[in-house]
């Protein structure tokens, strides 16, 4: 039996379809368990992707990560789970070391693919810079899939919901405050980012890497400098010591494209660097490279874009 | 406030990665290791400001072999107060996790620091795992970390956003960036620290959950494409046909 963990406040995101897809991929009978307010009608939709069933109980909060704890170790326990799996997301690592401890249940987190021919799991290792693939020794797991791994794949019909009650209580951690973005794809899971650095020289220039992102229906991002000096927000923040993103297409503008910063982004499929300086250093890691001014290039390649939607129309 | 801080080696983030045997283990030639950087830079600095403004001591702690004694010696510079070494390998975050339990559990910790992350195997696990072994709360990634008597505030990231979260000691906290700034140890830490006295613990008998079988590379990058800035849409049918991602 398999559990998959995943939040559903926002309805079904595409980190929670590639999850209930990898667990399917795995071949026994798929669990969704999970919070939130998102309708029955909605949950069923799991059932699309290969769970059989789901499991809600709507009065735990994502926000209170010690509930989560409780509902998927509850929910473990009465489906009898031998396989837990979550989205290697920010409530996977403050919730998945947890329960590897209290279920004795070897822990693989960042997994990019399923298990091979031996049962190894890949995961990235060395920020980035080098694959491991790890067993795990314990009769019971629990992986954790990176964002953007696979796609979702929709073949089944809907499944039955049913309401769960984990029995989960707060924990010694009081949540004061809670602030996120509304509507916004979280970066990690974003196919398609524009990210820009120093070059684009203040806040205010901005305009022309949103509206790139806009005409692509990408995310923004941005490197380290760039979110210390306060011109955007910390959680843009791609590289070492910010997010990690593997997007299908990273377009970086201005960005030289330091160790630190491909540490972040290396796993991306494919790189366009556009910088003035022909010896920064990105345009060893990428597929794609312009020479040139991001301010002349930048509106000269979202007017392209438009074009190329306007035809495809 | 008594406060241990957890610290891992780590390659130079500059270093070449290679592994020998079959791809089965790191290629340790000629990498020079250094402390984690989260590890030191957020845990071990935080730990050391909360004790020069509200009193206690910094014990650090390591799972490793004699070799790793370098970077004990580099915390203690930085200003540690103590350092304890479990004397084994640390085979996985698991076991890793419950020697350090094993060894905190009689020694009264108000405060517990990790990084958010080796740089290394990046699998955020360790921390968790100590605060699950020992009943502790955990703030996971936590950017912001404020003392007030026996009550902490801290920040911690979330998907896209913050929260602030308030908890009492005892607890076990993982801290990302923002939570300090680097120090760097002046001459006469380091030479203070030359001649400190290390405890070595043995390991006690606990079981790995998982294992490294082998490793691989990424392939090579081809050869990046140049595009003329003047030619957009050359980029937009290369992004189109060629490598599909549009």
């Amino acid at each position: 039996m398999i559990l998959v963990y995943t939040n559903t406040e926002n309805g079904l995101s595409k980190a929670s379809k590639e999850v209930v897809t990898y667990a399917k991929k795995l071949g026994d009978s798929v669990t969704v368990v999970t919070n939130g307010n998102a309708s029955n009608d909605v949950l069923a939709e799991f059932g699309q992707y290969g769970a059989a069933k789901v499991l809600v109980d709507r009065s735990v909060s994502t926000d209170d990560v010690q509930q989560v704890i409780d509902l998927v170790a509850s929910a473990s326990e009465s489906t009898g789970a031998t396989t837990i799996i979550f989205s290697h997301d920010l409530t996977a690592k403050a919730v998945a070391p947890r329960l590897s401890v209290r279920l004795k249940a070897g822990l693989v987190s960042g997994a990019t693919d399923v298990p091979n021919g031996d049962g190894a799991i890949r995961v990235n290792v060395f920020s980035g810079k080098a694959f491991g693939f790890v067993k795990v020794n314990s009769s019971k797991r629990i992986i954790s899939l990176l964002p953007n791994s696979l796609q979702p794949e929709a073949s089944g019909s809907s499944c039955g919901v049913e309401e769960f009650s984990s029995g989960a209580s707060a924990g010694r951690i009081k949540v004061l405050n809670t602030k996120k973005p509304e509507g916004e794809i979280p970066l990690p899971e974003a196919e398609l980012v524009v990210s820009a650095g120093r070059g684009l020289k203040g806040p205010e220039n901005w305009g022309i890497v949103e509206n790139l992102a806009k005409s692509l229906g990408a995310a923004t991002a941005c490197s380290r400098p760039v979110a210390d000096i306060g011109w955007r927000p910390h959680h843009e923040h791609v590289g070492q010591t910010g997010v990690a993103i593997r997007p299908n297409l990273y377009i970086a503008a201005g960005i030289s494209g330091a160790i630190q910063h491909l540490a972040g982004v290396n796993g991306s499929k494919v790189i366009v660097v556009i910088n003035t300086d022909q010896e920064a250093p990105f345009f060893k890691a990428a597929d794609y490279g312009i020479i040139g001014d991001a301010f002349e290039v930048l509106p000269k390649l979202t007017e392209a874009i438009n074009k190329f939607k306007a035809a495809q129309n | 406030m008594k406060i241990l801080v957890c610290i891992s080696k780590a390659p130079d983030t500059t270093s070449k990665i290679a592994f020998t045997g079959g791809n089965t283990s790191f290629d340790e030639n000629g990498v020079q290791f250094i402390v984690n950087p989260y590890d030191e830079w957020y845990a071990l600095v935080r730990a050391l400001e909360i004790k020069e403004t509200s009193g206690g001591n910094v014990t650090i702690i390591t799972v490793g072999n004699a070799a790793d004694e370098a970077i004990m010696r580099k915390a203690l510079a930085i200003g540690a107060d103590d350092a304890v070494r479990i004397d084994a390998d640390p085979k996985d975050a698991y076991y890793t996790a419950m020697q350090i339990s094993e060894y905190a559990k009689s020694q009264n910790f108000d405060l517990v620091l990790v990084g958010k992350e080796t740089i290394n195997y990046n699998g955020s696990q360790v921390g968790g795992m100590i605060s699950e072994a020992l009943g502790l709360p955990f703030v996971s990634l936590a950017s912001k970390l404020d003392v007030s008597g026996n009550k902490l505030t801290l920040e911690r990231e979330i998907a896209g956003g913050v929260q602030v979260v308030e908890v009492e000691t005892p607890v076990v906290v993982s801290c990302a960036k923002g939570m300090a700034e680097q120090r760097i140890p002046n001459m006469r830490g380091i030479m203070a620290a030359r001649t400190r006295q290390l405890t070595v613990i043995p390991a006690a008998a606990v079981e790995e959950l998982t294992s490294y079988v082998t490793y691989d590379l990424p392939p090579a990058k081809s050869t990046c494409k140049m595009i003329s800035a003047d030619n957009m849409d050359e980029l937009v049918q290369l992004l189109h046909n060629e490598a599909k991602v549009i």
